[in-house]
């Protein structure tokens, strides 16, 4: 039973770290323009500033 | 990489959202932020490849005019999209649902793998703590993911209305205290499990909607063509400044330059110039204009530049007659009541009973208390509208995918279900039945030699004819001829010299039936090159097929006779010509009378009444935005093929929605017997549950393969 105590903690923890990723990921534009950020890395930035 | 748009240093910027379709690589992305950055006044430009869009963050100086033709410049053809707020409206509550999907989806999944052990035989001790961190997770969970159906039921009850939100949002709250209260009492069953995969699945189809609903949103934007949003104005001194559409006066002098559309009515003061009101009145042909001559706002300056006196503005204009008769005419569509609604409308009160009634029935029956409230709770879950909630967003979304696919716009949400009930077609003629295009009937009549001179003069104007001549000359790889001293004269032609001879192509001296342009060689032998309109290809297969699908059609044109008599001719369709907007309404009233439920097509802003009046309506992708706007589907391209495809899936759509719905019944009438009697326990709950969810999800799927 004792094993519980540190699994199911860590189950929830892992479960919580993946959804604040994806909170992250939402609220920094990450699904704004998917097909955008697949030809981004064609460009070639060298020139820029 | 994907970071948001940076500020830029002064604070006062100005934000411009422009649609470039035309951008296809990696190479156009780079080539339109690098350009727009290197302009002055830009602080940002940021392209979204997915909804081909740029934002510019820019100086308030710098008028979209200038951006428009930056853009340009750089070899790309933008549109501006006039409200960038209610696409960024969207796209919040978009993420809002998928805010809500995530955390339901990982509490679910948490409280799930909880309840597997309890109900492999965890009990005493293990089971109430199991319940409690199952509690910890359900409870903010639930009340941070059902906020959207808690909102909507709230708004519909305190209305006095009821929607599907209603028994969902009631079901979850109940559900999550009755669990509670067991956890609390360290009982045998709490649903927490339940009321999360419950909102799960149907955030789930919510999400997808709402997605979907934006892509479509984002291509009718991008469609929509720039409807004069102002002119350059001259004071009194010379100066001139763009002035918008709605801050133009009657008496102000506007200054339109060729390819401009008319952001007032008002009447021509000085140049010649050819006017396409195609998209207002239905005519096909170019009306002449000069000094004197009324032009109304709308219509587009197609010939040189010419100065016009502002005679009525924004609101007086003809153009917003059109808009107040389609305001009036679309309110029929808005009492429309969605199939989902209507089914919510029968099935709360219903469900609701039927819980209370188990649980009164039970405690007749000499149970206690806490055991007929279990009991009405399951019947709550096992009703609650899981399947009948996908049954419809689901098939839909798939629905809408495919014709998507296929190059049909659904841009309102009942459109499908409207369409499936269709069973009349009315076509407007110009820019519908036929091509925005003329095309040139007699142009065998012309030998080589006169083919060359004909392309070289054709291309020194922007007149439409000029226009359709060069089209069709360059089809057939016409060689042009040298031409010198070519200058064009406003209203009448375009002259040049030719191996020492005077060639022109203008006007014609005699009064012709349609549109046509007199080719003058050597001076003399004035052959008439005239134009009809070009009829789309497949036109009469598709008018075909929509009969056979039972949905016979008529013409209904604001052109006149002699121009719809060839089209009506060709297509067999019977037609009432020289309609005006009123007469195009009256005409659908007179159809809606008799009983039937027409499909208005159409594209001008002349057709924008009739399409908010008719019981459905489709706007080809080269409409009016108008027409756009008023449609319910838009096609794209030059083909009347989408059609009767569109015609075809949205009854496949019902079909489907009908089974979903049945499925959804009958999976009740099985399971609420047993929660009735008792035997529904919290893995029955789910297992059924997720069962039926799926059964629709595949039945929907089907949809996919709709030809």
């Amino acid at each position: 039973m004792t094993g519980l105590a540190i699994l199911i903690p860590v189950a929830i923890g892992l479960g919580l770290t993946g959804l604040a990723a994806f909170f992250w990921a939402l609220s920094d534009n990450q699904f704004d323009d998917p097909d955008g950020a697949a030809a981004r890395i064609l460009v070639d930035e060298e020139d820029e500033e | 990489m994907n970071g948001p748009l940076k500020p830029g240093t002064a604070s006062v910027a100005a934000q411009s959202r422009f649609a470039v379709p035309g951008m296809h690589c990696a190479g156009c992305i780079s080539k339109i932020e690098q350009g727009l950055n290197a302009r002055s006044g830009v602080h940002a430009a940021r392209v979204n490849f997915t909804s081909k869009q740029v934002s510019i963050a820019h100086d308030p100086e710098l008028t979209e005019i200038d951006l428009g033709e930056a853009i340009r410049a750089l070899g790309f053809e933008p549109t501006l999209i006039a409200d960038p707020e209610a696409a960024q409206n969207e796209a919040g509550a978009t993420r809002e649902l998928l805010r809500a999907l995530a955390v339901a989806g990982f509490a679910a999944m948490n409280v799930m793998l909880l309840s597997v052990s309890i109900w492999s035989g965890a009990d005493g001790a293990t089971r109430t703590l199991f319940h409690w961190i199952s509690a910890l997770i359900a409870l903010p969970a639930i009340a941070y993911a059902g906020r959207p159906f808690f909102r909507s039921a709230w708004q519909a009850l305190r209305h006095g209305r009821t929607n599907m939100d209603v028994p969902i949002a009631i079901g979850v709250a109940i559900t999550a205290a009755i669990s509670l209260h067991e956890t609390i009492i360290g009982g045998e069953h709490a649903y927490f499990e339940s009321a999360l995969m419950l909102l799960f699945f149907l955030l789930a189809g919510r999400a997808l909607d709402a997605t979907m609903r934006r892509k479509v949103g984002d291509g009718v934007a991008a469609l929509a063509r720039q409807s004069a949003p102002g002119a350059l104005v001259i004071d009194d001194d010379g100066h001139s400044r763009w002035t918008k559409a709605e801050a133009l006066e009657a008496g102000m002098t506007m200054q339109l330059a060729a390819g401009e559309r008319l952001a007032a009515d008002g009447v021509v003061t000085e140049g010649r110039s050819a006017i396409d009101a195609s998209l207002l009145t239905g005519e096909s042909a170019p009306q002449p204009v000069g000094p004197g001559t009324e032009v109304f706002a709308g219509t587009l300056n197609a010939d040189a530049p010419i100065t016009v006196k502002v005679t009525a503005a924004s609101d007086d204009t003809a153009l917003a007659d059109i808009g107040r008769l389609m305001a009036a005419s679309g309110q029929s569509k808005s009492r429309y009541v969605r199939i989902a609604d209507r089914g919510a409308r029968l099935y709360a009160p219903l469900v609701h009973a039927l819980a209370l009634l188990s649980f009164i029935g039970w405690m007749i029956a000499g149970a206690d208390w806490h055991q007929a409230l279990l009991i009405g709770v399951a019947v709550l879950i096992i009703t609650c509208p899981c399947a009948l909630g996908l049954a419809v967003p689901v098939a839909q979304v798939v629905a809408t995918g495919s014709l998507m696919r296929r190059g049909v716009l659904v841009k309102h949400e009942s459109a499908l279900e409207r369409l499936a009930q269709a069973d009349r077609a009315v076509f407007d003629k110009t820019g519908t039945l036929t091509l925005d295009r003329l095309a040139v009937e007699n142009l065998d009549d012309l030998d080589a030699a006169q083919k060359g001179i004909a392309l070289s003069l054709a291309r020194k104007s922007r007149h439409p004819l000029a226009g359709a001549l060069r089209e069709a000359l360059e089809a057939e790889d016409v060689t042009a001829a040298h031409l010198e001293d070519c200058s064009e004269i406003p209203g009448e032609g375009v002259r040049g010299v030719h191996r020492g001879d005077t060639v022109a192509l203008e006007r014609p001296a005699t009064a012709q039936s349609g549109p046509a342009v007199a080719l003058t060689v050597a001076g003399k032998a004035d052959i008439v090159i005239r134009f009809r309109d070009t009829v789309r290809p497949d036109a009469a297969q598709s008018i075909d097929q929509l009969s056979k699908l039972g949905l016979p059609g008529s013409i209904l044109s604001g052109d006149s006779a002699a121009a719809v008599r060839p089209v009506a001719r060709t297509l067999h369709l019977t037609a009432q010509t020289a309609a005006r907007p009123e007469d195009k309404c009256e005409a659908l009233e007179r159809l809606r009378r008799a009983g039937h439920t027409v499909l208005m097509v159409g594209d001008g802003m002349n057709d924008g009444p009739a399409l908010a009046a008719a019981h459905v309506s489709m706007a080809p992708g080269s409409a009016s935005d108008v027409g756009q706007n008023a449609a319910d589907l838009v096609f794209l391209g030059d083909s009347l093929a989408p059609l009767p495809f569109a015609v075809r899936a949205a009854r496949r759509t019902m079909t489907i929605v009908r089974q979903n719905f049945a499925l959804a019944i009958l999976y009740n009438a099985l399971a609420v017997p047993l929660a009735i009697a008792g035997f529904v326990t919290p893995l029955v709950a789910a297992v059924a549950m997720s069962l039926s969810s799926l059964i629709v999800i595949a039945n929907s799927l089907r949809l996919r393969r709709v030809r």
